[in-house]
C-alpha cells in the first residue's frame, strides 16, 4: 500500500513506524514544516531544548540509558553547525543517535543563501554517515535507511539533510520494511578463532578480562553473558570508563576501572597478565599508556565488531571479529562443551597477588578539617543513592574520574559519560535525556562548575519539562584536571585555569525557578544530599570542595601501567618527564 | 561488504588480514574499492586518508556498473603493512563501500595508466621525440609546425621513463590519469 504525503509529514510517520517517542530539537525557519507536522500529532514528544548541541547530547543520554537511538530535529546553518560538537562526541562512544536538518531549498543550494551551510559535507567526517535528501519520494527510505545504518555494526550517530522543498512537495511514502541495503555487518564471529581463545582460557595462568563500551552496546544479553562467564572462570574484570556497569561493582571479581586515573590492582594485573581478554574496547591511549610498555608479556585477544579496532593501536594475537553478545555466547557454548577447564591453580596464585595489589587502597583518602574533599562527597552520594533507581551522568575532568572511581555500577545503561571526546558541557544537557526516557528514576549530573557552566541554558529545559534532574556540582572554583596538568608539567604556573566571577548558583538555579543548595561543610553534606534527593525538581547543588586536590592514582603520560603516581606523598615536578610532555 | 570469516593465518578471501606480519618497511599497494556512486562518496574516501594522515600516491575514479550504481576507485597508497591494513578496515567500514581489494596482496595485476605529453621543438628534437615515441608506442594525437602531443598507455614506470626522455627534448606539459588496475586471470 502507498501512500501519498508531503515530505515533513513523511518524516513523522517514518518516527512513528521507527518508535521513536521522544525528539529533542529546536525550530527554525529551513523546519517550519516539520515543526507544523510536530504540532498536529500526539505521538512524539517533542523536547525544546535551549541550544542544539543539547538536544544531541539530551539524545545521547537517552540511547545511552535506554539501548535505543535518539533523535534530533534542528534547523539548517547554524543549527546544524552547532550540532557538530554532539555528532562528534557520539561519533568517538559508539552512540546511535539520528539527526534530521532543515536544508534551505534545493534551488537555493550553493547560493549562500541566509542560513545556509554545507551540512552533509561539514558532518561527513563526524557522522557514521549522512544524506542530502533531494527528492522527496526518497525521504522516508532514506529515513528507516538512517536507523538502519545507526544502530547496525558498530553504533554511531548520523544525519539526514531534508531541504525545505522537499518537506513541502509531496511524495509517495514507504513503510519500514528490513533493510535491504548492502550494509550488513557481520555479527557472528569466527568459530576457529573462537577456539583458539577457549583453548588460551583453559591454559592461561594470569588471565584478565578488559571490556569496554562494546559489552553496553551490544545490548543487556552480553552485560548477562559477561557475567556468567566471569563468573564461572573465576577470572579478574576490569573495564574501560565506557564499559562500567557490564560487570557488577560490587562483585568480587571487579578490579575496577583500568587507565590513566583507573585502580592500581587494575592497571597492574593489565602490566602483569599473561592472557588479556579484550572484549569490546579499542585499546585507547587513555587505556594504554606509552603503547610500547604496554603489557609486554600477554597473549592478546580482542573481540571488536568494527575491523578498524584490531590491530589499530596494539598487535593482538587472537583477532575475533563480531558483536560482543554473539561472540560470548559461542565462547561460553565451546568452553563448557570441552569440559569447563582453567588452570585453576594458577589463577589462584593470581589472585593472591591480586589481592597484595588491592591492598595498597589506592582509593583511599583522608577527610579531615572544614572543607569538603571531593572524594568524600561522592562516598556520601554513592553511600545516599546506591539502592536508588539510579542513573548518573557526568561532565569531563577531575569529577569526572572521580566519580569513576568512586561510584560503584551494577547494570549497563546507568553511566553516561563523554570518554572518546571529552566533551565539557555534555552531562547536564545528557541528564534531561536520560530523565526524559526514565521519568522516575533519580537522575544526577556529577558535574564541575567550569564544565557545568558550559551547556547551563538547559536550565530552561529542566524546569519547562519538570525534569527533577539533579546537578551534583563539585565547585572547586577551578579547571581541576587543566590545574593537576599544570601543576605536574608547568612548573605550577596556572595560566587561565580558575573560574572567576562564578555565579551564586543558589540564586541562578531560583532565578530558572528552580531549587539551589549550597554545602560547604562536610558534617552538613549528609542532609544536603538528602535534601537534594527528596526535592521534587530539579536541583543544583553546589558543593564546595577543596581547591587543590589532584585526581589519584595516575599514570603519567608517557609512562607504563606499572609507573603509576599515587595519592599520598608525590613528587609533582618530577612525575612526567619531558618525552611525556607532548603527548596529552 | 565481503564476507569476514577469519582463518587461523589466512588472508586470501579477505581485503582485511587480522593476522598480518607487521613491519616496518613502507609498502605500495593498489587498492581497488567498489563504492556506491551517490554524491559525496569520493569526499568521503579522500577525507579518509587526509583525516587520518594516509598518502594517496595516485587514485582513479569512474562509474563501471550503470545499471548498479556503482563506481570503481583506484588508489595507490604507501605506508608500512599496520597502516596498510588499517586503511583497508577504515574504508571497509564507509557505509557506502561495497568492498574493498588490495590488488597487492591478492595475486598478480594489471596496472595501467594513460598520459598526454606536449612536446615543443625544432629539426633533431622533433625528430628525436618522435622517434623515441614510436619506440614507445605513443600514438600523436596533435601536432603544430613546433609541437607534438603524444598519448600513451602503461604502466607507470613506462610514463615516467617516458617523461624521462622527452624532458630534454621540449616536454612543455604532462596531464596524466592515474593508475587504473585489474586482477589477473578469472
Amino acid at each position: 500500500m502507498t501512500r501519498q504525503m508531503t515530505g515533513a509529514k513523511m518524516i513523522v510517520q517514518a518516527l512513528i513506524d521507527q518508535g521513536v517517542d521522544t525528539v529533542f530539537g529546536y525550530p527554525g525557519g529551513a523546519v517550519l514544516p516539520i515543526y507544523d507536522e510536530v504540532f498536529q500529532q500526539n505521538s512524539i514528544k517533542h523536547i525544546l531544548v535551549r541550544h542544539e548541541q543539547g538536544a544531541v547530547h539530551a539524545a545521547e543520554g537517552y540511547a545511552r540509558s535506554t539501548g535505543k537511538p535518539g533523535v534530533v530535529l534542528v534547523t539548517s546553518g547554524p543549527g546544524a553547525t552547532n550540532a557538530v560538537t554532539g555528532l562528534t562526541d557520539a561519533l568517538m562512544d559508539s552512540i546511535p543517535i539520528i539527526v534530521l536538518t532543515g536544508q534551505v531549498p534545493t534551488f537555493m543550494i550553493g547560493s549562500d543563501a541566509f542560513q545556509e551551510a554545507d551540512t552533509v559535507g561539514i558532518t561527513r567526517p563526524c557522522t557514521k554517515h549522512n544524506w542530502l535528501v533531494k527528492e522527496t519520494d526518497k525521504l522516508s527510505g532514506v529515513i528507516h535507511e538512517a536507523f538502519h545504518v545507526a544502530t547496525s555494526g558498530r553504533p554511531g550517530p548520523v544525519l539526514v539533510d531534508i531541504p525545505k522543498d522537499v518537506q513541502f512537495a509531496t511524495g509517495t511514502y514507504t513503510p519500514k520494511a528490513p533493510s535491504t541495503s548492502h550494509y550488513q555487518p557481520q555479527v557472528k564471529g569466527d568459530l576457529d578463532a573462537i577456539t583458539e581463545l577457549v583453548e588460551a582460557i583453559e591454559k592461561a595462568k594470569r588471565p584478565i578480562f578488559y571490556t569496554g563500551g562494546g559489552v553496553i552496546n551490544s545490548g543487556p544479553g552480553a552485560s548477562q553473558l559477561l557475567r556468567e562467564l566471569v563468573e564461572s572462570t573465576g577470572f579478574p574484570i576490569t573495564s574501560t570508563l565506557m564499559g562500567l556497569g557490564c560487570y557488577p561493582a560490587s562483585g568480587d571479581k571487579w578490579l575496577g576501572m583500568l587507565g590513566m586515573h583507573g585502580l592500581y590492582e587494575a592497571n597492574m594485573a593489565m602490566h602483569g597478565c599473561d592472557l588479556m581478554i579484550n572484549i569490546g574496547a579499542r585499546f585507547d591511549d587513555r587505556i594504554t599508556g606509552v603503547v610500547d610498555m604496554f603489557s609486554p608479556k600477554s597473549k592478546k585477544a580482542h573481540i571488536d565488531i568494527d575491523p578498524s579496532s584490531i590491530n589499530k593501536v596494539i598487535r593482538v594475537d587472537i583477532p575475533i571479529m563480531g558483536d560482543v553478545g554473539h561472540v560470548l555466547e559461542d565462547l561460553l557454548k565451546i568452553w563448557k562443551s570441552r569440559g569447563r577447564k582453567t588452570n585453576s591453580e594458577a589463577v589462584a596464585k593470581w589472585w593472591k597477588q591480586i589481592e597484595e595489589w588491592r591492598a595498597v587502597d589506592c582509593l583511599k583518602f583522608t577527610q579531615k578539617g572544614n572543607t569538603i574533599k571531593p572524594q568524600y562527597a561522592l562516598e556520601r552520594l554513592e553511600a545516599l543513592t546506591k539502592d536508588h533507581d539510579r542513573y548518573i551522568c557526568t561532565e569531563v575532568g577531575q569529577h569526572q574520574m572521580w566519580a569513576a572511581q568512586y561510584l560503584g555500577f551494577e547494570d549497563p545503561n546507568r553511566w553516561m559519560t563523554s570518554g572518546g571526546l571529552g566533551t565539557m558541557g555534555y552531562g547536564f544537557p545528557a541528564s534531561i535525556g536520560v530523565q526524559m526516557a526514565h521519568p522516575d528514576a533519580t537522575v544526577i549530573n556529577v558535574a564541575g562548575e567550569a564544565s557545568w557552566l558550559m551547556n547551563m541554558q538547559e536550565m530552561g529545559t529542566a524546569v519547562q519539562y519538570r525534569l527533577p534532574v539533579k546537578q551534583f556540582i563539585l565547585n572547586n572554583e577551578r579547571l581541576g584536571m587543566v590545574r593537576q596538568w599544570q601543576e605536574l608539567l608547568h612548573g605550577e604556573r596556572y595560566s587561565q585555569s580558575w573560574s572567576e566571577a562564578l555565579p551564586d548558583f543558589v540564586k541562578l538555579a531560583e532565578a530558572f525557578g528552580a531549587k539551589g543548595i549550597l554545602c560547604d561543610n562536610p558534617d552538613d553534606l549528609d542532609d544536603a544530599i538528602m535534601e537534594m534527593l527528596n526535592h521534587d525538581g530539579p536541583v543544583i547543588f553546589d558543593c564546595v570542595v577543596e581547591k587543590h586536590e589532584n585526581c589519584y592514582p595516575m599514570i603519567p603520560s608517557g609512562k607504563a601501567h606499572n609507573e603509576m603516581i599515587m595519592g599520598e606523598n608525590v613528587d609533582t615536578q618530577t612525575a612526567i618527564d619531558k618525552d611525556g610532555a607532548v603527548l596529552v | 561488504m565481503s564476507a569476514l570469516k577469519i582463518k587461523k593465518g589466512a588472508n586470501s578471501h579477505s581485503a582485511y588480514n587480522l593476522r598480518p606480519n607487521f613491519s616496518d618497511v613502507v609498502e605500495r599497494h593498489t587498492l581497488a574499492v567498489l563504492v556506491e556512486n551517490e554524491p559525496g562518496v569520493l569526499a568521503r574516501v579522500i577525507g579518509l586518508f587526509s583525516g587520518r594522515g594516509y598518502n594517496i600516491d595516485s587514485l582513479t575514479v569512474a562509474e563501471v556498473d550503470h545499471t548498479g550504481h556503482l563506481s570503481r576507485i583506484t588508489i595507490v597508497t604507501s605506508g608500512t603493512p599496520q597502516v596498510i591494513e588499517q586503511i583497508k578496515a577504515q574504508l571497509g567500514r564507509i557505509v557506502s563501500v561495497h568492498d574493498v581489494h588490495d590488488l597487492t596482496v591478492e595475486g598478480a595485476s594489471v596496472e595501467r595508466e594513460l598520459a598526454m605529453f606536449k612536446v615543443a621543438g625544432k629539426g633533431d628534437h622533433r625528430v628525436e621525440a618522435l622517434r623515441l615515441a614510436d619506440i614507445f608506442r605513443a600514438n600523436v594525437v596533435d601536432s603544430t609546425l613546433e609541437s607534438f602531443v603524444f598519448e600513451i598507455t602503461g604502466a607507470p614506470e613506462k610514463i615516467d621513463a617516458f617523461a624521462d626522455l622527452m624532458r630534454p627534448l621540449g616536454l612543455t606539459e604532462v596531464a596524466r590519469t592515474g593508475v587504473a588496475a585489474l586482477s589477473r586471470g578469472d
